[in-house]
């Protein structure tokens, strides 16, 4: 019986050291081809003219991360401070159930809703040729992060022991005080971890940026109509020949775009085992 | 009694090895080779004559025109495939032309907008961005949004090689698929876009080009442009195989068109 279970468990690792290798394998003939370094740093992507630098679309994947973090961090952790600590539980019943719902919404139904909604008004308001950019993106990234950060973030400040709590508030602080300046440093690892979290669910996004993104390898603008590393795959795997260096440069930014990860993993790591210590 | 078994099996799979080669010998095997926009016509053409003649392959690998011209002319298939018109020195070395069906790419944009009548040189501006507001044109005071096809497409090829703006267009966003261009551009008026003439539906509406409106007449007496033929090539001098005779005799018969037609592309005949 322990036999099956250690199998079930070594077929997880068997997956990852499988498409590991498979990446690696594939994605380093071009990177060999093209050169690393015009390859991580060419200005270019533009397969039809043999240009393969991928330099704007690891740009715009950071910028849009970067982006999605700044806005829906600051959202998700009010929330996560309000349910935890401050909401009546009438409020917090009909806000966390809801929470919950938004992280069950597939990535496809976010790009159609930014699509139809998000695009014509940022076309409109911008009086932009087409609304499809970099800033589109931002806002549906920043809205698809949110439930993990909030969810998260609400569970490692629940799990702040009450006596910190009532310490603070014996001492004569008030409610707000007591959950700024003493749950939330006590929840700190928790939360940064939420954070993580998020960064890596919005550099891997690739369907709903899609949609709304334009998918033009342009160096990233908010405004403009840009491509990141996960739809640089998507949009050119199609037509791409098998086995021509085109397809061969899909499957390098395919490696790029694994390290990135690994490397958020490897943050992410780090930031639970500083909780723990 | 296991060895004897595992031996008898593997003499088994050795035989079966042989009777798959003879097996193509008797059919033939017709080898095709070139344009990946071909990729369609192509598969409803094999499809359609695997049916008439099961014992012959047809084999396709999609190469690119020029690989194709020069596969045949070096006699490395039997058969190339070029979704363009053949060079005069291709021409030259013994390349001879069988035009299968002709492809359309139609120029779609929103059907709110007024302007709908365009020059070559126009599209061509529009595609680079010389002209970059649809008031220069005669239309509303809205700039253009250039919907194209990303990378690797073959519209994308097409398009850009007959309007002479190969590698020079600048896109305000690229799709990947023709159905997203038609459907994103029915739904920005300021958009044009292009699209496979089989594709265009009422959503958009086709512009007419240099005075043309784009249709499957105009593509086939040739007076709309945007257009290029789907070729197969043979080698002056060099005597098909019978199978490959066939598979050629069949692509330019009448029997072809219902699949060339369903395929997207225009019967040339």
């Amino acid at each position: 019986m322990q036999f099956l279970f250690t199998l079930c468990g070594l077929v997880a690792v068997g997956f990852v050291l499988l498409i590991t290798g498979y990446l690696v394998v594939s994605g380093l003939p071009a990177i060999r081809e093209i050169g690393l370094f015009p390859f991580l740093f060419g200005k270019t992507w533009a397969a039809g003219q043999g240009q393969y630098g991928i330099l704007p679309l690891i740009l715009t994947s950071l910028y849009g991360t970067a982006g999605a973090i700044v806005i829906g961090v600051p959202v998700g952790f009010f929330t996560a401070v309000f349910l935890a600590k401050v909401a009546p539980k009438k409020a917090a019943d009909l806000i966390r159930p809801a929470v919950s719902l938004l992280a069950g919404i597939p990535s496809v139904v976010y790009g159609l809703v930014g699509m139809c909604v998000l695009v014509p008004a940022l076309r409109e308001w911008f009086r932009l040729p087409a609304g499809d950019s970099l800033l589109a993106a931002v806002i549906v990234l920043a809205v698809m992060i949110l439930p993990s950060i909030i969810s998260l973030s609400e569970t490692a400040l629940e799990a702040v022991p009450k006596e910190y709590e009532e310490a603070s508030l014996a001492l004569g602080a008030t409610k707000l005080e007591t959950y700024f300046r003493v749950s939330v440093p006590a929840a700190g690892s928790g939360i940064a971890a939420a954070v993580v979290l998020g960064i890596g669910r919005a550099i891997g996004e690739a369907m709903a940026i899609m949609m709304v993104a334009g998918n033009v390898a342009n160096m990233p603008a908010l405004t403009r109509s840009v491509r990141f590393l996960t739809t640089g795959i998507s949009i050119e795997l199609n037509y791409s020949q098998d086995g021509s260096l085109q397809r061969q440069a899909l499957f390098s930014i395919g490696l790029v775009l694994f390290l990135f990860i690994m490397l958020i993993n490897g943050l992410l790591n780090l930031v639970l085992k500083k909780k723990r210590e | 009694m296991k060895k004897v078994l595992s031996f008898v099996f593997a003499a088994v799979l050795a035989v079966s090895l042989f009777v798959g080669c003879s097996g193509n010998q008797k059919g033939g095997t017709v080898n095709t080779d070139g344009s990946t926009s071909m990729a369609d016509v192509m598969g409803a053409l094999t499809e359609a004559f695997r049916e008439k003649e099961p014992d012959i392959t047809v084999n396709y690998s999609g190469t690119g025109s020029g690989s194709g011209i020069s596969g045949v002319l070096d006699g490395t298939c039997d058969i190339g495939l070029s979704s363009r018109e053949l060079k005069q020195e291709e021409m030259d070395k013994g390349a001879v032309a069988h035009v299968v069906a002709l492809d359309g790419v139609a120029v779609v944009v929103n059907p709110k907008n007024v302007v709908a009548d365009l020059t070559t040189e126009q599209i061509a501006d529009i595609f680079t961005g010389k002209i970059s507001n649809w008031s220069e044109l005669g239309g509303a005071d809205a700039p253009i949004a250039v919907y194209g096809r990303e990378d690797g497409s073959g519209t994308r090829s097409a398009f850009e090689e007959i309007v002479g703006v190969e590698g020079a267009c600048v896109y305000t966003n690229e799709y990947g698929s023709t159905g997203d261009v038609i459907g994103n551009v029915a739904s920005n008026e300021n958009a044009i876009g292009y699209a496979s003439l089989s594709a265009v539906d009422s959503s958009v509406a086709a512009a007419k080009v240099n005075g043309v409106m784009p249709s499957e007449a105009t593509v086939k007496d040739g007076s709309y442009t945007i257009q290029r033929p789907f070729v197969m090539v043979t080698r002056e001098g060099t005597e098909l195989s019978e199978a490959a005779q066939a598979f050629l005799d069949f692509a330019v018969s009448a029997e072809a068109e219902q699949y060339i037609t369903a395929a997207g592309a225009v019967y040339p005949n």
